[in-house]
């Protein structure tokens, strides 16, 4: 295959161009570009031979998928349940205050994205967050914005 | 033929009809707002919900997509049936005040007060203009984008659609875009005017 | 690896793995689990390997990472086999010494076993350990013999053993006779009998001669894992399950639905899937048997709808997952129109056990009219944090006390909430309440897919309700009225509650809104998504009332209804709120009494938590 193409052009052929495979086509698109830029899914319609509306509303509907460009560091808080008993809304406030973005939003320096999960399948340790990849358990108010301050230390940020 | 019981009658349909059409045929009305004829069925707005009893046990069901079945019976007016719809017409109206179906509505049910927290999206998502333009128009140039409380019907990235022709066959069928009730509304506030009326003429302010 | 051709080449194929595997003296299985993977089990489990292999260990030792074994509250963990030993809490920096001791020596190394709170005892062997002793792990327990991207392992633990009997032995419907014998009800939350549907999927006419089986992976409920554990740790289990669903049913492909949030799931199913490939278990004339079945994995893209099955059919067909009225049955036009049957993944893994267990000894566990084991996560304010598989009919309180440990830190329970956001809280004088699709059913509750969260005197009831209704606002499509702008002003409603602002009026009008939304949603998503809050008003209404009436959170957590004050008899000035307080509404001098400022206080609880001294009070 030529490396050259295009992320979508590569993914639209992998599937055949098939519409049923929009959601995985889509997955790969964004793996490349960490983000699925209008170029992009306007290509992907065309190529498919779908109408731009379909992708796009898609593309909207599943919370997987980001229009925006993502933060360097991806900072994830686990808001499910267990956590939520064990005060993970109180930690994700203090990250808000600390990013200054909400849930689902990029800093304007592009260096941090502020999502939350449902689950991530270790309640044992909640609340946790983790940071690129990185987990952090039993994480508190205080606990979580020395993390994002070590972070932004890092980064030369305030 | 398929019989079963419609509001006390016992009644006969063609297999496959839905309970809505067979109402429709025995002059029974049933509201609707996301229903219409030459489009595919959606089941979304529930305002045509009815009462179903099958089996001993009842419950509501959309009689939009309901099919017929022997031996059930339906209820489409019962107690149940209005109570539901009136806080159905509720839940539209706090979202989309200036609607004169929906004004119309509210005064057919007596729905005299709004208690939710009234905010004016002028869209009741009923997506009747989303399968106009795809299925009748062929064109495809409006969906819903988004979801849940942020679901809204728009062309992609919010930019006039290069597929769109303006033929306004969404604008026709919409029941929000048409000309609004003339009452005094602003959101949560409702129009009544034709309240007292409704029982000689149900809808008076409509032309 | 070869094809495996027909049965016999299977048992040959089996005995000779089990022969390979004589040489090894001792197994240790390292759990790499959701829970031990975020505490650096994979660094254990290299450190382990590369220092097994250094001694000379290889052809005794063998090291395994395995899927979940559900202690998670003690993990990183590793089982110690033949003898079954259970090391917990695991560092990096007790590898040298588990080599040197245990791996060499035999010994067993004290400070890493469990050691009972109740009485101080040690305890040596996992199955000893109180926690696994009450469980019957029939499904959960093969999850520590297996490396889930190993087919050897599978087959070597008896895998692929059902589907040569069905294949080779069985009819069909003589199959479908004994999933409904075993009495196996859907383990994805309605308990609807799996029997019934493939008996409708399999009478149901494909006109091109395609028909699906399904498996949802698409497990949403927020604190439930036992799914990925499932899947992740075992995947031929499920895959065999399906394939012996297929056959009975006739169908000719599969698909597994898996969340997006589990990348290590789809990693490992698709290392399945191409090994059962690569086997001849997937594919054409599977077994010599002349049947033919394909599985693909569907990747979703987020959202918890999905879980519905015609949102996930949708899904999986491309399109944006959206329910639609179900008249007309998925067994008949279900995905891409053709006949269709989707059962969960907990579901398909018990079929298996079901054809070789046989269906009277399956049924012998469990209830009457809930046959077999759940598996639950029992999570929250639980001392023993875990996936724990209970038989049907085991009581809340024994999961809760004698599995879980109780509530940790002397608090006192308050509820536990199963079935997810579908589901009820369920408050203390009904802990008594045996675990079973009906009984739960009765009390406001249902099973759901098996999510437990224990609650205690700190979680506040009504800011319960409100977290579910902000999940369901968040996850419902927003297609129907009821669901889409009924949930949004039921969770209005209760803002207004935790706000205080709410009134008495505003809370029957809670309940007649959320017996509106459950009669006339679309899908089940909106017909259930009252059951957290009709259950909590049913069970706590003086909490409701307290809020509403006298502007009190006794929990503490509604942040409108509480502030934060210091004591100057305990403060010490010691500056430490102070300091980290972010809003900068903390003063006073060091070694003086410090003092909040109410007005900029933006109540994060911080100065609350660091205070060393008891000072900062919570009103």
């Amino acid at each position: 295959m030529d490396t050259d193409l295009s992320p979508e052009i590569k993914a639209v052929e992998k599937y055949s161009g098939e519409r049923s495979y929009l959601i995985q086509i889509l997955h790969d698109v964004q793996k490349e570009y960490n983000y699925l830029p209008e170029k992009a899914l306007r290509n992907i319609a065309s190529m498919m031979e779908i109408s731009l509306v379909d992708v796009y509303g898609v593309a909207t509907f599943f919370t997987s998928f980001s229009l925006e460009p993502k933060g360097k560091h991806i900072v994830t808080i686990c808001m499910g349940t267990a956590c939520h008993v064990r005060n993970s809304p109180g930690v994700l406030d203090e990250a808000r205050r600390f990013l200054d973005i909400e849930p689902g939003q990029t800093t304007e320096d592009i260096l941090f994205s502020l999502e939350t999960v449902n689950c991530l399948g270790a309640c044992a340790m909640g609340p946790i967050v983790v940071v690129d990849g990185e987990y952090h358990g039993e994480m508190t108010p205080s606990k979580v914005k020395k993390v994002l301050e070590r972070v932004s230390k890092e980064e030369g940020r305030g | 033929m398929v019989r079963f019981i419609l509001d006390g009658q016992s009644v006969e349909a063609e297999e496959g009809w839905t309970i809505l059409e067979t109402a429709k045929y025995y002059g029974i009305d049933i509201p609707t707002l996301c229903y219409h004829e030459g489009l595919s069925t959606y089941s979304a707005c529930r305002i045509c919900s009815v009462e179903i009893i099958r089996g001993g046990r009842s419950r509501l069901s959309a009689s939009c997509s309901y099919p017929v079945q022997e031996g059930i019976e339906v209820r489409t007016n019962s107690e149940r049936v209005r109570r539901a719809r009136k806080i159905l017409i509720e839940l539209l109206l706090s979202s989309c005040p200036n609607s004169r179906t929906l004004q119309c509505l509210a005064s057919e049910y007596g729905v005299t007060k709004i208690r939710f927290r009234a905010e004016d999206r002028g869209c009741i998502l009923c997506g009747l203009c989303v399968r106009m333009c795809e299925e009748q128009m062929q064109a495809g140039a409006i969906g819903f984008v988004y979801r849940g409380v942020g679901r809204e019907v728009a062309m992609p990235f919010h930019q006039r659609s290069d597929i769109c022709r303006e033929c306004g066959a969404c604008l026709y069928i919409c029941p929000v875009c048409e000309l609004p009730c003339g009452g005094p509304l602003q959101p949560g506030q409702l129009c009544n005017a034709c309240l007292d009326t409704v029982q000689l003429d149900p809808f008076p302010c409509r032309d | 690896m070869a094809r495996i051709e027909s049965p016999a080449t299977l048992e040959s194929y089996r005995q000779r793995l089990m022969e390979e595997r004589e040489g090894y003296k001792t197994v240790v299985s390292v759990c790499g689990g959701p829970g031990c993977h975020a505490q650096n089990c994979n660094e254990i489990y290299d450190m382990l390997k590369n220092a097994a292999e250094k001694n000379g260990l290889t052809g005794t030792v063998k090291i395994r990472k395995t899927g979940c074994h559900g202690f998670c509250e003690m993990g990183p963990l590793a089982v110690i086999q033949p003898a079954g030993i259970l090391y917990k809490k695991i560092t990096s920096e007790d590898v040298p010494a588990i080599v040197e001791k245990t791996l060499i020596k035999g010994e067993i190394i004290e400070d890493l076993l469990y050691s009972d709170p109740d009485n101080g005892k040690i305890i040596e062997k996992e199955a000893e350990v109180p926690f696994y002793a009450k469980q019957k792990r029939l499904l959960m327990s093969s999850n520590q013999m297996i490396d889930p991207t190993s087919i050897e392992d599978y087959i070597a633990h008896g895998g692929y053993r059902a589907l040569a009997k069905a294949l080779h032995e069985m009819e069909p419907t003589e199959i479908i006779d004994e999933v409904e014998k075993a009495g196996l009800r859907g383990r994805g939350g309605a308990g609807f009998p799996a029997a019934s549907k493939w008996k409708s999927c399999h009478k149901a006419i494909a006109k091109d001669g395609i028909k699906y089986v399904l498996c949802n992976a698409d497990e949403g409920d927020p604190g439930a894992y036992m799914d990925r554990s499932l899947l992740e740790g075992n995947p031929h289990q499920v895959i065999e399950g399906m394939l012996i669903g297929a056959y009975a049913i006739g169908a000719t492909d599969g698909y597994i639905y898996v969340r997006h949030e589990y990348p290590l799931t789809v990693e490992n199913l698709i290392v399945a899937l191409d090994q059962a490939h690569e086997a001849g278990l997937l594919g054409k004339d599977i077994l010599s048997s002349g049947f033919n079945f394909d599985i693909q994995v569907s990747v979703g893209g987020g959202a918890f709808v999905c879980g519905e099955s015609t949102a996930l059919m949708a899904s999986i067909e491309g399109r944006i997952g959206e329910p639609r009225v179900k008249h007309i049955h998925t067994a008949e036009k279900g995905l891409f129109k053709r006949p269709t049957n989707l059962n969960n993944v907990e579901t398909w893994a018990n079929v298996p056990l079901i054809i070789n267990q046989g269906t009277e000894k399956y049924a012998a566990v469990g209830t009457e009219n809930s046959t077999g084991t759940k598996i639950f996560s029992l999570v929250g304010t639980i001392n023993n944090t875990g996936l724990v598989e209970v038989p049907m009919g085991m009581t809340l309180r024994e999961i809760i006390y004698d599995i879980g440990g109780g509530i940790p830190e002397g608090r006192t329970f308050k509820a536990v909430q199963t079935g997810g956001p579908s589901g009820g809280c369920i408050p203390e004088d009904l802990l008594d309440t045996p675990v079973d699709f009906d009984r739960l059913y009765d009390v406001g509750s249902m099973m759901g897919s098996g999510g437990m969260i224990v609650m205690d005197e700190n979680t506040c009831m009504v800011d319960i309700a409100r977290y579910f209704l902000n999940f369901l606002c968040d996850e419902s499509c927003g297609k129907c009225v009821p669901c889409r702008e009924g949930l949004k002003q039921m969770l209005y409603i209760i803002e207004d509650i935790t706000e205080g602002r709410g009134t008495m009026e505003q809370l029957d009008l809670l309940r007649e809104l959320a017996e509106v939304v459950r009669d006339t949603s679309l899908c089940g998503l909106g017909q259930t998504a009252p059951n957290p809050i009709l259950s909590t008003i049913k069970y706590f209404e003086d909490e409701y009332r307290e809020h509403i009436e006298e502007h009190k959170c006794r929990a503490g957590v509604c942040k409108a209804l509480i502030s934060f004050e210091i004591d100057p008899e305990a403060c010490t000035g010691c500056r430490r709120c102070l300091k980290a307080c972010p809003v900068g509404a903390i003063s006073g001098e060091k070694k003086e009494p410090h003092l909040i400022d109410q007005d900029k206080c933006e109540k994060c609880g911080i100065c609350y938590e660091l205070c060393e001294f008891d000072a900062v009070i919570r009103k």
